[in-house]
């Protein structure tokens, strides 16, 4: 301790025992510091430097994990696009062969009713015909028979009247030959 | 002092920076060292419960720490020292929070001794600052190289050489450790005097002097010493950061001295 006046102390002289305690207490701190705190402190900086580096590569790698999933996603659509429209063009394809084979089919359907028809009706009016024919036999011989009856004494006009409707009748029948045997009126 | 019934106003000055031994005559620990061991103790509780469970995401404490750590580091440490900076970031924090918790002290209530504004504290320090950039700038340069480039740096005109040598020495060998000690303390020392005048006069003018006059200018006294005290807290965590940076510059300066 040294005090240069005997009542104000001059500042700038240090007190020995300051300078010890000072020293002392920075010493201890530093050691205490050193040994417990800064270690951890770079530590956790290097820790903290390899997380955060491992969390951006991390992050790169899912990014690029995504890309390719979206570039995935991307073909299978466009596959899926161009497999759409051909099942469309397909369907397309495949309605309008349905649609023209029901055509065609009812065409033929159309086309067979119609012969058959025509056929009932050809045999239809055979029939009529045949009946007709038959009736016009039977009327013929009564109307013959009657004619026959009241001018039997004119022999020789009846005779003629007869020859002439055979002859008739048989030419028709030569004619017509779709016509049952001509005799069955005889 | 106007007022003859009043007692004599006394200013403060160097004798309120000595004090009386705590426990009684012949013992040696003083106020001032007091501050110095509380100082001491609550740097080292502070980094150790920020570091005790330091984790990669930190808590408050720990981020507050780290800061602090990550400040000297980045901004003293390799800025002024460069790559090899991080060899010299243990001392420079324990240098940096030590300064800061004994200037500090200045404006704590109670306490309100800034201990380093007793010179044996920043000569001290500044002495370990001392021998480091003396020890690095011989190790690196060799004993003559170290001197060789310090009194006599090239790119001068050797005709300056008689007049430069002895300044170039006198300024690192003497001047830094000098100037280290003094400016740290003196500012410590007439901030803490300015604040006692504030605070002391203030309450003499009100308590003593009395009157109009002097409640008025006893109040704007006080006020003000209200406003020099945060003054003061940001003049003391400069000087704990000019202390720290120039030791940093020393120490880089002696590393990288070209040849």
């Amino acid at each position: 301790m040294t005090i240069l006046a005997a009542e104000e102390p001059n500042p700038v002289l240090p007190h020995t025992s300051e300078i010890i305690v000072g020293l002392v207490a920075f010493g201890l701190l530093f050691f205490f510091l050193r040994a417990k705190v800064f270690p951890m402190f770079e530590k956790t900086y290097a820790e903290r430097t390899a997380s955060i580096e491992g969390g951006m590569k991390e992050a790169e790698e899912s990014q690029a994990e995504a890309q390719q999933l979206l570039e995935q996603y991307r073909s299978q659509l466009s596959e899926a696009r161009s497999e759409a429209a051909r099942i469309r063009e397909d369907a397309k394809q495949q309605g309008q062969t349905i649609v023209d084979d029901m055509r065609r089919e009812a065409e033929e359907e159309a086309q067979r009713i119609t012969s058959r028809a025509h056929a009932q009706i050809e045999a239809e009016r055979e029939q009529v015909l045949r009946s007709l024919r038959t009736e016009v036999g039977t009327l013929a011989t009564t109307l013959a028979s009657r004619i026959v009856g009241e001018a039997l004494e004119d022999d020789e006009r009846s005779q003629r009247v007869v020859e002439r409707f055979l002859d008739d009748l048989e030419s028709a029948e030569a004619s017509d030959a779709a016509v049952g045997p001509a005799s069955r009126d005889e | 002092m106007i007022a003859a019934e009043s007692p004599e106003f006394h200013s403060p000055g160097p004798a309120d920076f000595e004090f009386p031994p705590i426990f009684g005559e012949g013992t040696f620990f003083t106020k001032p060292m007091l501050v110095v061991v509380l100082g001491t103790i609550a740097v080292g509780a502070f980094f150790y419960f920020a570091a005790r469970r330091a984790t990669v995401v930190p808590g408050k404490l720990q981020f507050a720490a780290e800061s602090f750590y990550g400040f000297v580091r980045n901004q003293i440490a390799m800025d002024a020292i460069g790559r090899e900076g991080s060899k010299y970031v243990p001392y420079l924090v324990t240098l940096f929070g030590f300064l800061v918790a004994l200037n500090i002290s200045g404006i704590i209530p109670i306490l309100q001794l800034p201990a380093t504004s007793k010179i044996g504290i920043p000569l001290g320090l500044a002495a370990i600052s001392w021998i480091i950039f003396n020890y690095v700038g011989i190790r690196r340069q060799g004993f003559g190289g170290y001197f060789k480039n310090m009194m006599f740096p090239p790119g001068v005109p050797k005709a300056l050489y008689p007049l430069l040598a002895p300044l170039e020495f006198l300024s690192t060998v003497v001047f830094r450790p000098a100037t280290l000690t003094l400016r740290l303390t003196f500012n410590m020392f007439a901030g803490h005097l300015v604040l006692l005048l504030t605070i002391l006069g203030g309450e003499y003018l009100i308590t003593e002097y009395q009157g109009v006059v002097g409640y008025a200018a006893g109040s704007v006294s006080l006020l003000f010493s209200i406003v020099l005290t945060f003054f003061e807290g940001f003049i003391q965590i400069l000087q704990a950061y000019v202390f720290t940076l120039l030791t940093a510059i020393y120490i880089g300066g002696a590393l990288t001295h070209e040849h």
